[in-house]
């Protein structure tokens, strides 16, 4: 059963000082959920991971494309009771002048369920996510930051809905507490069924919870296909680089990796030249850039059991090493790559400390 | 719309009751009594009030009896603030007059809160045409001159006050409506309204819920400080013979006709100036009273921003570079305590960073790590002190120095750079001048040579277009744009000991990756040390060389990078790097540390860990839990390292 169908989502937001130019905040992004499914959406601020998101909600305007959800109600009241969210800031998403209770009953107040059930819900929401009965006479500031998250899951599952937008729930929590905040959400997922989109900056933390992965770029589905290929082999240079950008809790197979990194991005991101409008957003960063990626936007191929858009993979491109991205781009991201024939490597200090 | 809590049964019930926090209003009238300036305010406005509306029955005297006799008096038995020009008791006449200036001020400060408020709350919310066209109308409103304003409405309507304090409130509206407006756009900014609309709340019952209730301070303060402008308006019409004719007791009245016997009879201004000031003076008070309270933020930053006065006042320290680059014994750090006491927050913590060494701090949040990090540069918050023990830099003794000592540190050798780049960042100046500004102040250069240093600076921390972003205000630069910046100005010094506290936490992984790998040129290239608060695993393996895991303010763990991650040596250090997320956790269910740290208040009188570990014994509780040294590199505080090490070796 498909949750949420989106098909070619665009979010265009007007410029400052620019009226005509439109910023495409999310270019042309396609995807379906089905029930108890994660679809995890992955990339750096700025990529449009969470503009997504708020699309969705419809916190942010679609632009273009269509977003539906087959099994939801219309309206206000019936969209709510299908489509709940977490937000990252567990600070900023609970009203620090109501008591946890209040909180907690809104969404069920909007559904007019009567006030015994609404009790009844709170009280045993709380319980299955790990907080005592008495949270619901106290305040936010009582709780800690993970606390708080669980409140906000607690908030976001009351109603039972079919899809829970959780935008970076982890990111702003310890590493210890991240831990048993997915732990969480995975049980919920299996006790509920319901769907999540979870919106992450890196790889490791959609890796845990995902079926399906998109990774984002400037707004555009670099790569997408199933969780453990993407997380784990990916493919597009985006998605290495960013691979390898997170580091492991592991001092010699880091060292390895920081290695990896230095030839998984050409250029840092604050030395990078702006993305050229027509063509490869990532072009300016990328080490393997030819001057196709700086004229023609690539198209969407499939490849290695997922969808990527880069001229590598694409055999019909005017990229030298066109239809051998798989070949180049195959080995783990963390050792060297297969020698490209047009480009030079990068020269490296072979990551030595 | 019940907003009332859920109720909880038994025994829950009553411990949730008992934590429960006072009402807000109740809150905000607590904190006025509670103040003499705001009981002050609040007995006289009420005295006023009683006095005005209770007149016929508590005047000792009719205002309009005329008794010639006594014409001009001062005070005197039968009239306790003497008589007018026409024998009529003064004392009666003023609380008579109470009650027009109260209605007064009600009409004109109802009117202009309910629209103010209304619009501001509109304009805010929605914002667009309706915020462009309401915010039109009530520059407008504050162009009009207000008392010609109300000299035409009184001029129409006679002797009838009303529809000028109407007209009043309406004038005064666009305060409010610009407090208003400016309050409703930063709530909703919250995610919490944003949650509120995705539980599907209409927009009028998430203003009632969410945005009104952060208005009520701000808006009670404005209005108890527009009161007391009223009064003096209000009276002024009337000193000009503007409302109620004559003969009827009003406080402008009152004035005009003081005034005119001012040499005469100066007495006469004395009990009407007195009442007005005092009333005026009250509603001042309330609002200065909740003022305090309004902002928490501001108190919070400056209490912040307040540095602890040490009494021994330092000399400048002597260094010993036989000495290691800092070494650090038995570091204690206490708060005040309401009560009187201290709260030790930081207990016995001993370090040492060797020159060109990158040491890690490790920790959950509130186990104390970046209180350490703050202590090691002079900037502990607040009032925290140093309780106990010593910090030696390059052989000097720091711990005790005074704000001038670490200040010149802080130029020259020691620098911190902070989790949000932007709090090191000054909003209005450019990035340029705020390089140059401390080379030139701290440092002496010129100003050719400070610019030059100034990009040079900026080129080493890997901005492409150093000219470019020098130009820059922080607001323009991206996260990780401002966390170089930020590595630039804490560079300019040429410190030999960096202090960085969780510097990627706010980052995308590839941008944290970048700032990592600059920390590390650093370090390689200038020969610092640094020392890096961080909770990720991560970080610790690609840039430290030691590590210092903290618990609940002790250091439970010592040991070198390369060591720490195959052989943890204390139940902690092992705990949390298990339940380090990785991808080969993929799908099952990671490992995570029950419970929470526990708060410096109820630290267990023996091993800290204790509740949370799966290997506590009885002998855990009994007593505090000492340093092992295990080797010379490594110390561990568990006194089960020994069953340890097998269940981690097995």
């Amino acid at each position: 059963m498909t949750v949420i169908a989106v098909e070619g989502l665009e979010v265009h937001y007007k410029q400052r000082g620019r009226p005509r130019a439109r910023f495409h905040a999310v270019d042309g992004v396609s995807f379906t959920v089905g029930e108890g499914e994660t679809l995890g959406v992955v990339g750096e601020s700025g990529s449009g991971k969470s503009t997504i998101g708020r699309a969705i909600l419809g916190l942010a305007p679609v632009s273009r494309g269509h977003v539906e959800m087959p099994y939801a109600g219309r309206g206000r009241r019936a969209r709510a009771a299908a489509l709940q969210a977490i937000f990252q800031d567990p600070y900023s998403s609970l009203d620090a002048q109501r008591t946890i209770g209040q909180t907690l009953s809104e969404p069920l107040e909007v559904q007019r369920v009567p006030r015994a059930e609404r009790d009844r819900r709170i009280l045993e929401l709380l319980e299955r996510v790990g907080l005592p009965a008495n949270a619901v006479e106290r305040y936010p500031h009582e709780f800690s930051g993970g606390q708080r998250q669980r409140i906000a899951i607690a908030r976001a599952l009351v109603m039972d809905p079919q899809l829970v937008v959780c935008d970076e729930p982890i990111s702003a929590l310890d590493l210890s507490t991240q831990a048993a905040v997915l732990n969480l959400l995975q049980e919920l997922q299996d006790e509920f069924g319901v769907a999540y989109i979870f919106v992450a900056h890196d790889l490791v933390a959609v890796r845990h919870l995902s079926d399906q992965v998109v990774v984002l770029y400037r707004g555009r589905a670099m790569e997408q296909g199933p969780a453990e290929l993407v997380c784990e082999t990916p493919l597009h240079p985006y998605s290495r680089a960013l691979w390898a950008a997170s580091p492991v809790p592991d001092p010699v197979a880091q060292r390895e990796r920081r290695a990896g990194l230095e030839r998984a991005t050409a250029v840092s991101a604050a030395a990078a030249a702006p993305p050229p409008p027509d063509g490869c957003p990532f072009a300016p960063r990328c080490p393997t850039a030819a001057d196709v990626c700086w004229s023609t936007r690539p198209s969407r191929v499939e490849a290695a059991g997922r969808a990527l858009e880069c001229h590598l993979f694409d055999s019909d491109s005017a990229h030298p090493d066109a239809g051998r991205g798989v070949e180049l781009m195959g080995s783990a991201p963390g050792a060297a790559p297969a020698q490209p024939s047009a480009i030079a490597p990068r020269s490296t200090d072979g990551g030595s400390r | 719309m019940t907003s009332a809590p859920v109720p909880v049964t038994g025994q829950t019930a009553a411990a949730a009751t008992a934590e429960r926090m006072p009402s807000r209003s109740r809150g905000l009238f607590g904190r006025v009594l509670r103040s003499p300036g705001g009981l002050f305010g609040v007995v006289w406005l009420l005295i006023v009030a009683v006095c005005g509306f209770f007149a016929p029955w508590l005047a000792p005297l009719d205002p309009l009896q005329q008794d010639i006799a006594n014409a001009l008096s001062l005070p005197t038995a039968a009239h306790p603030l003497g008589t007018d020009t026409l024998g009529r008791d003064v004392l009666s006449r003023l609380m008579y007059g109470g009650s027009s200036i109260l209605i007064g001020i009600l009409i004109a400060i109802g009117v202009a809160v309910v629209l103010g408020l209304i619009g501001g709350v509109v304009a805010g919310y929605f914002g667009g045409v309706i915020d462009t066209a309401f915010s039109k109308v009530t520059d407008a409103l504050l162009a009009l001159p207000g008392i010609v304003i109300m000299l035409l409405v009184a001029a129409i309507f006679g002797t009838d006050l009303t529809p000028a304090m109407v007209a009043l409130g309406i004038l005064l509206s666009a305060q409010f409506f610009r407090l208003a407006r400016i309050g409703t756009q930063q709530v909703r900014r919250e995610l919490y309204i944003d949650a509120s609309r995705v539980a599907g709340l209409s927009n009028v019952l998430i203003v009632a819920r969410h945005v009104l209730p952060n208005m009520i301070r701000p808006i009670i303060v404005q209005a108890s400080l527009t009161a007391a402008m009223v009064i003096f308006l209000q009276s002024g019409l009337a000193f000009l013979g503007l409302g109620p004719p004559p003969p009827s007791p009003q406080w402008g009245s009152l004035v005009q006709e003081a005034s005119t016997q001012i040499y005469v009879f100066p007495w006469l201004m004395v009990p009407t100036g007195a009442v007005m000031i005092l009333t005026a003076l009250a509603f001042n008070l309330i609002g200065d009273t909740l003022t305090d309270s309004v902002s928490p933020l501001a108190t919070k930053a400056s209490s912040l921003g307040a540095r602890v006065r040490r009494s021994r006042a330092a000399a400048s320290p002597v260094f010993d570079d036989d000495a290691p680059l800092l070494e650090v014994e038995g570091l204690t750090i206490g708060f005040p305590r309401t009560d009187g006491d201290t709260l030790v927050v930081i207990q016995d913590v001993g370090l040492r960073v060797e020159r060109g060494e990158v040491l890690a701090l490790v920790g959950e949040s509130g186990c104390g790590k970046t209180v350490t990090g703050l202590a090691l540069a002079g900037l502990l918050p607040g009032n925290g002190r140093i309780v106990d023990g010593g910090i030696r830099y390059r052989g000097a003794e720091v711990a005790r120095a005074d704000e001038s000592t670490w200040s010149r540190l802080r130029g020259s050798e020691i620098a911190f750079i902070a989790q949000e780049p932007m709090l090191a960042l000054d909003p209005s100046f450019t990035i340029g001048s705020q390089l140059r500004e401390p080379l030139r102040a701290v440092h002496g250069a010129s100003a050719s040579a400070a610019k030059a240093r100034a990009l040079d600076l900026l080129t080493k921390v890997g901005i492409a277009d150093p000219v470019g972003v020098a130009r820059k205000y922080p607001h323009q630069l991206s996260g990780g744009m401002a966390q170089r910046v930020a590595i630039a100005i804490a560079l300019v010094g040429e410190p030999r000991l960096i202090i960085a506290d969780e510097p990627t936490t706010a980052l995308d992984v590839t941008i944290q990756s970048e700032v990592i790998e600059l920390l590390r040129e650093i370090v390689r290239d200038t020969g610092a040390a640094l020392v890096i608060v961080t909770h990720d695993w991560g970080v610790v393996a690609d840039v430290a060389d030691r590590a210092i895991v903290m618990y609940a303010g002790e250091v439970v763990e010592r040991a070198d990078v390369d060591e720490i991650f195959p052989t943890p040596r204390h139940p902690y250090t092992a705990a949390l790097l298990r339940s380090a997320p990785r991808v080969e956790h993929a799908g099952g269910v990671l490992p995570t540390i029950p419970g929470s740290v526990p708060p410096p208040a109820h630290w267990p009188t023996g091993c800290h860990f204790q509740n949370r570990c799966a290997l506590a014994t009885a002998g855990c509780v009994e007593a505090p839990i000492p340093l092992v040294q295990l080797s010379p590199s490594r110390t561990s505080r568990c006194i089960r390292i020994d069953e340890l090490t097998r269940k981690v070796s097995a």
